[in-house]
């Protein structure tokens, strides 16, 4: 059975194939998943650690290093209120409260209806704005307490879906072209990694030997 | 009236489209570079003088002339903008990601590339799309892809999103997490990334600000560059103001033209602070820089000068705090934030962040005591032996030892503030 729908697993394809590295598809591969199911759930990480012949649990040991990747279900409207240093200032943590006590939620809390998960987000470069606010990864702010309201009311509301896809939607601009670089480079490329890969690999076994 | 170079689009409609980016000069310069030699391509770079715009200001041209000469070699744009309170890459990828692909295009065939990447944070959600589009239309248009515009070069380009961790900034940890691992920085040496970088191959790492000067630069001369600014400030500068300003956004400006008073005050810039206040103190650079206080207004926007104050320019972004907002308060969210983005690799770093946030969370609610002040300067010290700046490393990378800058900077300048906390016990000032 595959995780991945035929479209998406069509998207996969091409992205294993920009890279020299298989690997280097992980971090794409997760945000297509999440893309699809809206968290990045087992089925999804063990197809993954499938197509770019790696185990499972390295896609999860790699996945849980990143604040974006979720190995569990987070509402419709993952809300991340800022409240680093310039949002501090402008009144971030203030927001944040603001926000805990209208969602009726703590911090990483999902209200009952799954339409809204809380978050405290670090800087997302958006100091202009502060205090300000991102859903799904989409920027909101200045935003004063009313502000933050509305927000809430036109998401409910689905005034905003077009701006804000659902979570788990990052870049809807899909790649339109394949590598193009010639073969004969990226097997020299290829060669190249195992090259050095065999020269670690015995560098290692060199350093192991020499403590016994 | 200033000279605009990476901004110079922002603000005509749809500046991030193709049809826009042509309509003014696009892609004239990649067209001029590969007509040279990449030799020649490189010298001009090298003749600008410009640094690196990422934070750690290295020359961009010498940057490059650190690449070993492997038959494979990469180039990937670090566009993880992460440091709290620098909002300028974000600016340039959602309004001109064309002038971005045309720098990156222009530097992967001076320096020889096979390919190149950029690696944009994955909370950019906007920019991802728009630089895609640009990708995609580049493609389209002939300036990515084999023999391109006929010269004979060829290279692919790929996007590559983050996800969401603020040590991806660093250059090796970018490198890891570009090769589908954890964003955990490598030991240097032996892992220079001029050296050993990308899947082990000679790579070169530079700022999407950095790339986005490129073009202007091809076009108009590494002279012409060199020509603004003063010293080793050459060119223009993004300059990300925020905090307790009348205005705060990014401000383009020929370096050492302004200083941190006018950028500030200035009624077309930062538009001054809010009636009847003052500043307190200033962070440039990003959080890991040591804070500047109101005497040192005057100083020029420009690498050295910032350096010779004990400080750093860093990545170009300025935080003004008013004589309204609390220090101990700021500090304590800047440990903060370290303490949940230190990777974990170090231990003086990743436990040190944690028990600096810890005390500095209790005074600011008012159960300090006196000897915490004595006791974060220990920890402080046994992260950066010395607290000296720049600082000493005992970690890997330069998060652990950019720990202790607020620190230090709110216990030397605001000592008083610090005790008011503890003999009051509570905060001060009204949230």
């Amino acid at each position: 059975m595959s995780f991945f729908n035929p479209e998406n697993l069509e998207k996969a394809q091409v992205l294993i194939g920009l890279y020299p590295d298989k690997r280097s598809a992980l971090i794409p591969l997760c945000h297509l998943a999440q893309g699809q199911h809206g968290h990045l759930s087992n089925e999804a990480m063990e197809q993954i650690a499938d197509l770019l012949e790696i185990q499972p649990a390295e896609v999860l040991g790699t996945a849980s290093f990143y604040d974006m990747l979720h190995t569990e279900e987070v509402g419709k409207y993952l809300v991340g209120v800022c409240t680093n240093v310039a949002c501090m200032l402008g009144g971030g943590i203030e927001l944040l409260e603001h926000a805990s006590d209208v969602l009726g939620v703590p911090l990483g809390g999902t209200t009952e209806d799954g339409m809204f998960t809380l978050e405290e987000v670090e800087c997302v470069a958006h100091c202009d704005k502060a205090p300000c606010a991102q859903v799904n990864y989409r920027f909101f702010g200045p935003l004063a307490n009313g502000d933050f309201d509305q927000l809430l009311d036109d998401l409910r509301n689905d005034r905003l879906s077009e701006s804000v896809p659902p979570h788990g939607v990052l870049s809807r601009v899909f790649r339109d072209a394949p590598a193009m670089v010639p073969l004969e480079i990226i097997h020299r490329e290829r060669r190249a990694m195992d090259d050095e890969k065999k020269a670690r690999q015995a560098a290692l076994n060199k350093d192991a030997g020499g403590n016994q | 009236m200033s000279t605009k170079i990476v901004t110079a689009r922002v603000g005509i409609p749809d500046s991030f489209l193709l049809s826009t980016y042509l309509e003014n000069g696009g892609y004239a310069a990649f067209k001029k570079a590969l007509s040279m030699n990449p030799e020649d391509v490189h010298a001009e770079v090298t003749a600008s003088g410009m640094l690196g715009r990422g934070g750690a200001g290295f020359e961009a041209g010498r940057k490059w002339s650190m690449l070993k000469q492997d038959p494979i070699r990469y180039l990937v744009v670090n566009g993880d903008e992460s440091e709290p309170s620098t909002f300028k890459d974000h600016l340039l990828v959602e309004n001109d990601p064309h002038q971005l692909i045309e720098g990156t295009l222009i530097t992967a065939y001076a320096i020889g590339a096979t390919r190149a990447f950029i690696y944009l944070r994955g909370e950019f959600a906007l920019g991802l799309e728009r630089v895609q589009t640009a990708i995609n239309e580049a493609y389209a248009y002939g300036a990515i892809g084999e023999n391109i515009f006929g010269s004979g070069f060829s290279i692919d380009l790929v996007l590559q999103p983050g996800a969401g961790a603020y040590i991806c900034g660093e250059e090796t940890a970018l490198i890891e997490s570009l090769e589908g691992k954890r964003g955990f920085p490598r030991i240097k040496p032996p892992y220079f990334p001029a050296v050993i970088g990308l899947y082990g191959a000679p790579t070169i790492v530079n700022n999407v600000e950095t790339m986005s000067n490129i073009p202007w630069i091809i076009s108009n001369g590494g002279k012409a560059f060199a020509a603004l600014g003063k010293g080793r400030s050459t060119g223009t500068r993004l300059f990300a103001l925020s905090g307790d300003v009348m205005k705060p956004g990014n401000y383009e400006l020929e370096m050492t033209s302004k200083t941190f008073r006018e950028l500030i005050y200035d009624p077309a810039l930062g538009g001054g602070l809010k009636e009847g206040r003052s500043v307190k103190a200033v962070i440039p650079g990003g959080v890991s820089a040591p804070w500047i206080g109101p005497d040192n207004l005057d100083l020029p926007l420009g690498q050295d000068e910032v350096a010779q104050a004990g400080s750093m320019l860093g990545s170009g972004s300025i935080i003004v705090l008013d004589d309204h907002s609390c220090a101990v308060r700021a500090v304590w969210r800047i440990t903060k934030f370290f303490n949940r983005e230190s990777c974990g690799q170090c231990t003086p770093c990743r436990e040190g962040s944690g028990w600096i946030e810890k005390i500095m969370h209790r005074i600011e609610l008012g159960s300090g005591t006196e000897s915490d002040l004595d006791l974060l300067l220990d920890v402080c010290d046994n992260i950066a032996p010395g607290l000296t700046w720049p600082p000493q490393q005992t970690t890997i990378c330069v998060l652990g030892p950019s720990i202790p800058s607020s620190v230090v900077s709110g216990i030397k300048m605001f000592r008083d503030e610090f005790m008011i906390h503890i003999k009051e016990e509570g905060c001060p000032f009204v949230h």
